[in-house]
């Protein structure tokens, strides 16, 4: 028998209009708990207006060794950026 | 009674019952089971501490003999405290405490949904203010009173024992006396008969839920809210609250 709570993953959004950030995670029972939970743990300082929460073992991590593969190619991809366009003065800051 | 006693005293009440369980819940800072439920708990013995500072505070403006907030709680002895019976008693294990916890919620967010209707502006700023905070903190007790009460076989075991233990202490919450019959003549406090039917309410979902049984007694504990007779419990909570201001009294940091 398993004796530990899972464990969720929290993100917490600070005001309204920006995407939720991930803050940390904590041990709950089941979801309703873990949302109480961060709420005490992450919000006490009013750091939010939403909470996410989300089973870390619903989450499909990518692997650090296989950064190579992963993620090396688009170092040499430069063509990719579009930073060889003339932006015409008209167009101003973009 | 005057009126101005009779408020006087209803402020006491109010200010000792989360004065008296906010400390009791802060004995668990660094006890508790897990890490999260120690924060939460520490979270809400501050937030009814926060809320005595408002009571005790209006307290001794309505006293008019000076005295702050701060002499209130920390100058008073055993016999002055007018906080019910159920909040001064011991914590004894996790689920006692969420037991206690959850019946006062229950209580105390009718009791304060009455009061933001006061006629007293005072009075109902505080309640509305306070309201906010006890919502959560019935939402989290009787969400975790469900769960340890329909869970394994012990903590069911243990959360009949600590509601068949705690019991006792519920009537006293709902017995009118002179104090809440000229408050509520006042049109300040509640009708309790009516509020003891909401409590009633909320109780037998959470309990039902819970999968525990409700006591067949109504047999209530007195002597808390009118200071006749404290559990010998208080005195020795308020050795451990009081002690640096009695040992260097006017301490301030």
């Amino acid at each position: 028998m398993k004796h530990e709570w899972p464990l969720w993953e929290v993100f917490i959004r600070g005001q309204h209009g920006l995407n939720h950030r991930h803050v940390g995670s904590l041990h709950a029972p089941d979801a309703e708990m873990a949302l109480k939970n961060a709420r005490d743990v992450y919000t006490r300082r009013n750091e939010g207006v939403s909470i996410w929460v989300v089973e870390a073992a619903h989450i499909t991590a990518s692997s650090p060794s296989d950064k190579g593969p992963l993620y090396e190619p688009s170092e040499s991809k430069v063509y990719r950026h579009p930073t060889f366009f003339d932006i015409p003065d008209e167009a101003g800051h973009m | 009674m005057t009126d101005q006693t009779a408020l006087f005293e209803f402020l006491l009440r109010l200010g000792d019952n989360t004065l008296v369980l906010g400390h009791r819940v802060s004995e668990w800072c660094g006890h508790a089971p897990v890490l999260e439920e120690d924060i939460a708990l520490a979270n809400i013995a501050l937030d009814l501490i926060g809320q005595t500072q408002m009571w005790l505070g209006l307290a001794g403006e309505v006293e008019g003999a000076g005295r702050s907030a701060d002499d209130l709680a920390m100058l008073r002895d055993v016999w002055d405290f007018r906080n019910l019976l159920l909040v001064e008693q011991p914590n004894g294990d996790f689920g006692q405490t969420l037991m206690r916890q959850c019946l006062f919620d229950a209580f105390h967010v009718e009791l304060l949904t009455d009061l933001t209707h006061a006629p007293d502006d005072r009075i109902a700023a505080i309640a509305a203010k306070a309201l906010k905070e006890v919502t959560y903190h019935l939402d989290r007790s009787s969400e975790t009173v469900i769960g340890l009460g329909d869970g394994t076989e012990e903590s069911h075991r243990r959360m009949q024992t600590a509601l068949d233990l705690l019991w006792p202490y519920v009537g006293e919450m709902f017995t009118a006396d002179t104090v809440d019959d000229a408050m509520h003549t006042a049109g300040i406090g509640p009708d309790l008969t009516a509020l003891r039917s909401r409590f009633d309410t909320r109780i037998d979902a959470i309990l039902a839920e819970a999968t525990l049984t409700k006591p067949d007694s109504i047999y209530a504990q007195s002597g808390g809210k009118t200071g006749f007779r404290h559990s010998e419990h208080l005195g020795h909570m308020l050795t451990q609250m009081q002690w640096l201001q009695r040992a260097y009294p006017g301490a301030t940091w």
